[in-house]
């Protein structure tokens, strides 16, 4: 197995580390031959599996995603960046030589794409897992479900669902929260709202999600788009339901907006 | 039934003790995360005294009042079906050994429940859940294991929510049968019936009174105002075919629009009974257990099959929810898989509300294209026949 970093903060690798115990394990199942996040040693493929975390904003990164591809039998995404692009995203948004200027001292030696996009947009992906960060305990049965050549148990319904059968009360229902539970994913165990905050959509939109719905309801009194799109708008600004929905919203968008 | 006989207030906790000093685990409502819930009762202080509740689709809201009552609300979030089936449960296990695999039904022993403060509608949903779990070909050592020596002390309401609507689907306001206690909160007393043998002895060492007729008409007054109280209707006459009849109407599109498809409505109802069996395996992959979790028809992998996902869009989930709930379950268990309790209206997040969707179907007759007749659903076409045996 490998382990390749491209535009990301490394949170979805160190969950890998935090599997501590499971680790080693996992280790002595399979050999991990490229994981610079803990070892510097690395050895060439071709890998069975490669976990791939983080976005493609650059040229440079464009190729080395066809070169990975080329070598690993199985392409696994790790992580909002992989999946969707990231909160790296926002700069589909915005326009790049803007941000390059107001960042840079000299914009000139920054090479850099116009988008953020999810690796699926580049090459063929095998199995994408949701999250920012991802859960450990779903990565770990992603690798072993490869192990056993079953399908993983990364269940695609609401947050709600794993809400209610942790017995949380409904602070969308009981509180007026904003919360995007009911179009998210689940795999998070539904934390935020057991801790009283609305849902913020970290693993991105769940199968089949009514955005449209959710939105016109929360923009019927409880919030005004400048507080709804943002929070579409985040680590999943770019996975299509989300961004479609944010975009019909968005009283500021004019045609420059992102396709 | 014997005469109803009357109780000081006070005398609830002494009730409480005698069911904890014998082994119960006593639950019932409690304020807890901005909602009534049903929790473990230590005694009567535990209760929501002087709280109110009030309910719309789509929102809840817990407050407190000047008043003194103890069960001056309605329904929150839980139900009883949370301990009775569980969310979450372990079944059974297997463990790879050197003679091959071992496989092990997992039994628990669950503690004795005492519920305390279960609703008319409520009682209505667990009789629908013991159909469901213990009177068909298959029973549920789960449920049964809970079910058995659960004691229920049942409330009459005195007050109604604008979402409850059991005088539609006739199962309350009134406690009529299916509890071994059941009060009703005067301002100066609870007015006790017993329901069965257990119930009376477990009153035995109380301070009881003999009702009398100005406690007896007051208790009918509140219970009259809990009944005057319900506005919200829903028309059950040929119920079953006016949904099998239109499988197709527009209206399904409409709400197929609204809905989320988040499994909320399932989740909080007292009657659905789906769960998802999965097997989940140690690293080593020698040990495995077989969880059963709560699921939803609204969850779009719960219908996936072999061939694909069969309800593959929201307006087939939604009527695939409503049209069991409200007709099949007729066919399936006898009875209607709805007990009037509002809890999916008010739980659902953007305010779906049933009644309105039948409503709609009904106030539109769908008839621009030939239905076919629908012929009536024979038992053994839905369920097994209730002389079948495993
Ligand atoms: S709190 Fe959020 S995730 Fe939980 S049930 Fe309500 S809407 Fe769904
Ligand atoms: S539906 Fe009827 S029985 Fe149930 S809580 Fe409301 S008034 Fe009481
Ligand atoms: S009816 Fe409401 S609670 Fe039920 S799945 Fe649809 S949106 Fe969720
Ligand atoms: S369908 Fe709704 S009103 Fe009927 S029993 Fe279930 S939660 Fe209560």
């Amino acid at each position: 197995m490998g382990v390749f970093k491209f535009a990301s903060c490394d949170g979805c690798q160190l969950q890998l580390l935090s599997c501590e115990d499971e680790l080693l394990s996992i280790a002595d199942a399979i050999d991990i031959v490229h994981f610079l996040e803990a070892s510097s040693h690395v050895e060439p493929g071709p890998y069975d599996i490669a976990l791939v975390e983080g976005s493609i904003t650059t040229n440079v990164d464009r190729n080395r995603i066809l070169e990975v591809r080329k070598h690993s039998k199985y392409l696994v995404t790790i992580g909002a960046c992989a999946t969707a692009g990231g909160i790296q995203a926002l700069k589909n948004w915005g326009d790049r030589s803007d941000y390059l200027r107001a960042v840079y001292a000299r914009p000139e030696y920054i090479e850099t794409l116009s988008t953020s996009t999810a690796i699926a947009d580049h090459v063929k992906v095998d199995f994408e897992l949701r999250g920012c960060p991802i859960n450990r305990l779903q990565l770990i049965d992603v690798i072993l479900s490869l192990l056993a050549d079953r399908a993983p148990r990364t269940p695609r319904h609401s947050v709600c669902l794993d809400c209610k059968r942790r017995g949380t009360v409904c602070i969308a229902v009981a509180q007026d929260a904003v919360c995007l539970g009911p179009i998210t994913q689940a795999g998070c165990g539904a934390i935020c709202p057991a801790y009283q905050r609305g849902c913020y959509g970290c693993f991105g939109p769940a199968a089949q999600p009514n955005c449209d719905s959710l939105a016109d309801w929360y923009l019927a009194g409880r919030a005004t788009p400048v507080e709804l799109v943002p929070l579409l708008r985040n680590f999943n600004a770019n996975a299509p339901a989300f961004r479609e929905c944010g975009d019909r919203i968005d009283p500021f968008l004019d045609s420059g907006g992102t396709t | 039934m014997e005469e109803p006989c009357l109780i000081e207030k006070s005398e609830l906790n002494r009730l409480i003790e005698r069911l904890i000093r014998e082994g119960f685990l006593v639950l019932g409502p409690r304020v807890e995360d901005s909602a009534i819930l049903y929790c473990e009762i230590q005694s009567m202080r535990d209760l929501p005294r002087g709280y109110r509740d009030t309910q719309e689709p789509g929102k809840y809201r817990v407050a407190e009042s000047n008043g003194e009552n103890y069960f001056e609300f309605n329904l929150g979030p839980h139900s009883w079906k949370q301990f009775l089936f569980p969310p979450k449960q372990s079944v059974s296990s297997c463990k790879k050994t050197d003679n091959g695999w071992e496989f092990t039904t997992n039994v628990d022993s669950p503690p004795k429940f005492a519920f305390l403060g279960v609703r008319a509608c409520e009682l209505a949903a667990i009789e629908v859940q013991d159909r469901v779990f213990l009177e068909g070909p298959f029973v549920d050592p789960v449920y049964q294991a809970r079910r058995e020596s659960t004691f229920i002390i049942a409330v009459n309401c005195t007050v109604a929510a604008s979402t409850c609507f059991c005088t539609s689907m006739g199962t309350g306001p009134k406690c009529k049968s299916a509890f071994d206690l059941a009060l009703t909160e005067l301002d100066d007393g609870f007015v006790v019936e017993v329901g069965t043998t257990r119930g009376r002895s477990m009153i035995s060492d109380l301070n009881i009174r003999k009702i009398d007729r100005e406690h007896a008409s007051d208790s009918q007054l509140l219970q009259q105002r809990a009944c005057d109280q319900i506005t919200k209707r829903m028309d059950t006459s040929g119920i079953r075919n006016l949904l099998l009849e239109n499988l197709d109407h527009p209206h399904w599109d409409d709400v197929a629009k609204r809905c989320l498809s988040c499994t909320n409505c399932t989740m909080v109802c007292p009657t659905c009974f789906c769960s998802s069996v999965t097997e989940v395996s140690n690293l080593s992959g020698d040990q495995i257990e077989r969880e059963r979790q709560w699921d939803s028809c609204f969850n779009v992998d719960f219908s996936y099959t072999a061939s694909g996902t069969v309800r593959d869009d929201v307006r087939s989930r939604y009527r695939q929810w409503l049209t069991h709930k409200l007709a099949s379950w007729h066919d399936q268990f006898d009875s209607s898989g709805c007990v009037g309790c509002g809890r999916c209206i008010t739980w659902c997040p953007v305010g779906i509300d049933l009644t309105a969707e039948v409503a709609a179907i009904r106030n539109t007759p769908f008839s621009n294209r030939t239905l076919p007749v629908i012929q009536p659903v024979s038992k053994a076409a839905c369920a097994f026949p209730k002389d079948f045996k495993p």
